[in-house]
Formats: structure tokens, C-alpha cells, sequence
């Protein structure tokens, strides 16, 4: 037993054991999905996420020591973020032609998402601080985060409120997109990138190379509208 | 690949430094992808020695945001006691966002003539 934690002592002390985790718990997730006939209800994200929060609570791990691994990967996103160039160079010429779709659902799905946010959670006695924290939750999250200490939020609360909504777009967005019966994948993709962001824009990208490219594009867009509306929509609300 | 790298990692540092430097209210890596489209714009063959490397990573787009989510997990105490309502606020707001969107797309891609080939 003295030899196990003695490994385990060694181990836990580099960035391997939790870089590998993060890797194996992913590839179960994916697994899954996969399996499941990739229903996007048995959303990757979700189940490693829950695989690996499993893990840290019964070994007592703290999430810094867990990061201090994790953060190969998550370093990775700002990379990932300038490849989104390529499949929107791919496809501007399609972008150019789409132009007044585009800035129409740009408009409209930027604001329902700051409007609709903020009269649900007012409503419900939600107010200050935390109010604040919610209105740029549908964009990236370093530009939440931004948006959020510039309109007196807690950047905490942001990440938080950010991640949970690019999973809830990336587990409703097909179901919901086929009620409505549009088939249109500039459409699909684009209004999910701007609701939901990256983790939205990476399930685009399993459904469909355009609608992958044009929730790049929304979330990108997205980025620079929230910046400039938030602060306005929010003071309706305080 | 060393040369995609360097490529998708100068645009991103570039992005950054400009950010920083300038206090803009888009992130570095955002810039970044602005910077490597002018890239492409003018040089378009960068785009073949991008490619492959950009093709991996986009590939498994959804990897990179688990250490984000598991970070998550630890702070739902901050919701307090207002868990439910920020739940409803933001699934409530996130289906009404993507409706709205792709609803907005459709209807004035059909007003102007505006169809995908």
C-alpha cells in the first residue's frame, strides 16, 4: 500500500497524471457520444467534465494541482480561436452574400440573449451584482469576463454563468433548430455561435463544416456587439 | 507543422500584444483570427500550410473547454440561493437567443432573394 501512495505522491506532483485524465476522460465522453448515435444530449463536454470532478473529489485533489495539468489543453483555445480563420475564410465569399441575414440574426439573437437573460432572472428577484454577471453570458468567455468587471459583475459568476450556457446551446440547439424545421446550416450555425459561443460553435462543427464556419463567425461577432449593448440593455434592468 | 504553428501562434501573439497594448475590448486570440483571415486574404497560400494543423485542432474543439468546465463545478456555491433562477435565466435565454437567431437569418435571407448554392 506504502508503495501506491508513494507513486501516487510522485505522480500527483506533475502536470502527467491530470493531463492524461483530462485526454482519457474526454475520449470516454466522446466514446459515448459516439455510441449514443451522437444525440447531442450525451454531450462529450458534460460527461468528461463530470468523470473528472468525480475523480478530484475522491482523491482530494485540489483544482490548481488539477490545472497544473489541464492547462495544455485549455491553453490551446486561444490557438483554436485563430484557426476559426480558416473554414470563415473558406466561406466568405458565401459570408459576403449573406450579409443582411447575417447582421439580422446578429442583432436579434444578441439582444433576446442579453434581454431575455436579464427579465428571467429579474423576475425572479435576482438583482446587482449578479444581475450584472449574467447579461454578457452568451459570449466567449475572456470578453465576459471583460465585459462583466467593466459593468460591475463578479468575473467568477461570469465563467460560471458562460460555460453553462455554451453546454445548455450545444445540448438544445439541434432539437430545437429542427422543431423550428430550418434546415438553412449558415442559419443553424450561426445564431448557435452567437447563443452559445465556443462550446457552441464545437458542436456546430460535429454537425456540419458550414455550420461550424458561420457559428465562428457569430461568435466572433458576437463578441464585439455584447461589448457595445450590454451595458445599455443592463441598465433597463437595475 | 512548425511553420502552422508558428503562423496560428504569431497571429495570436500579435492579437494579444495589440489588445494589451491598445486596451481593446476584443481578446488577443479574437484578434488573432481577424489578423490570420487578412493573412489569407493576401497570402493564400498560407492556407495550405495552416490547414492541416487548424484541422486537427478544430476537430476536437469540444476538448479544450473540459479544464474550464471542471474549474465551473467547484463554484456553484456562488449561485447562493439563486440557483434556480440563473438555471431558468440562462437555459430560458440560450433556446429564445438560438430561436431568434437562426428565425431573424430566414426571414430576411427569404425577404432579399438570399439563397445558399
Amino acid at each position: 500500500m506504502s508503495d501506491f501512495v508513494e507513486i501516487w505522491s510522485y505522480l500527483s506532483r506533475g502536470p502527467l497524471l491530470w493531463l492524461t485524465a483530462t485526454l482519457a476522460a474526454y475520449a470516454i465522453g466522446d466514446a459515448c457520444f459516439r455510441a449514443a448515435g451522437r444525440r447531442p444530449y450525451v454531450n462529450p463536454v458534460l460527461i468528461a467534465v463530470a468523470i473528472l470532478a468525480l475523480l478530484l473529489q475522491a482523491s482530494g485533489t485540489a483544482y490548481s494541482t488539477y490545472f497544473e495539468g489541464a492547462q495544455f489543453v485549455h491553453f490551446l483555445l486561444g490557438p483554436a480561436t485563430v484557426c476559426l480563420a480558416l473554414p470563415l475564410w473558406d466561406n466568405l465569399p458565401r459570408v459576403r452574400k449573406a450579409a443582411l441575414p447575417l447582421l439580422a440574426a446578429l442583432l436579434a439573437g444578441s439582444a433576446t440573449a442579453i434581454v431575455s437573460a436579464l427579465a428571467i432572472a429579474r423576475a425572479m428577484g435576482v438583482t446587482g451584482e449578479t444581475l450584472a454577471s449574467l447579461a454578457p453570458k452568451s459570449t466567449t468567455a475572456p470578453v465576459a469576463i471583460g465585459i462583466s468587471q467593466a459593468i460591475g459583475g463578479s468575473p467568477t459568476l461570469t465563467a460560471v454563468m458562460v460555460i453553462l450556457t455554451g453546454i445548455t446551446g450545444a445540448v438544445v440547439a439541434t432539437p430545437l433548430l429542427n422543431t423550428l424545421r430550418i434546415t438553412d446550416w449558415r442559419a443553424r450555425g450561426f445564431a448557435t455561435g452567437v447563443a452559445a459561443h465556443g462550446i457552441g460553435t464545437a458542436r456546430a462543427f460535429q454537425v456540419h463544416p458550414t455550420a461550424g464556419a458561420f457559428a465562428g463567425l457569430g461568435m466572433g461577432l458576437n463578441a464585439v456587439l455584447t461589448a457595445l449593448i450590454a451595458p445599455i440593455l443592463l441598465r433597463l434592468f437595475l | 507543422m512548425i511553420h502552422a504553428l508558428l503562423a496560428i501562434l504569431a497571429c495570436q501573439l500579435i492579437g494579444e500584444a495589440a489588445s494589451h497594448a491598445l486596451a481593446l475590448p476584443l481578446p488577443g486570440p479574437v484578434l488573432g483570427m481577424i489578423l490570420m483571415i487578412l493573412a489569407l486574404q493576401f497570402l493564400p497560400r498560407v492556407a495550405e500550410v495552416v490547414r492541416p494543423v487548424a484541422q486537427g485542432i478544430l476537430g476536437h474543439l469540444s476538448l479544450l473547454f473540459v479544464p474550464a468546465g471542471v474549474g465551473v463545478v467547484g463554484h456553484f456555491a456562488a449561485f447562493g440561493g439563486q440557483g434556480l433562477a440563473l438555471g431558468l435565466a440562462i437555459v430560458g435565454s440560450t433556446v429564445a437567443a438560438i430561436a431568434v437567431g437562426a428565425l431573424s437569418f430566414v426571414a430576411v435571407a427569404k425577404l432579399t432573394g438570399n439563397r445558399d448554392e
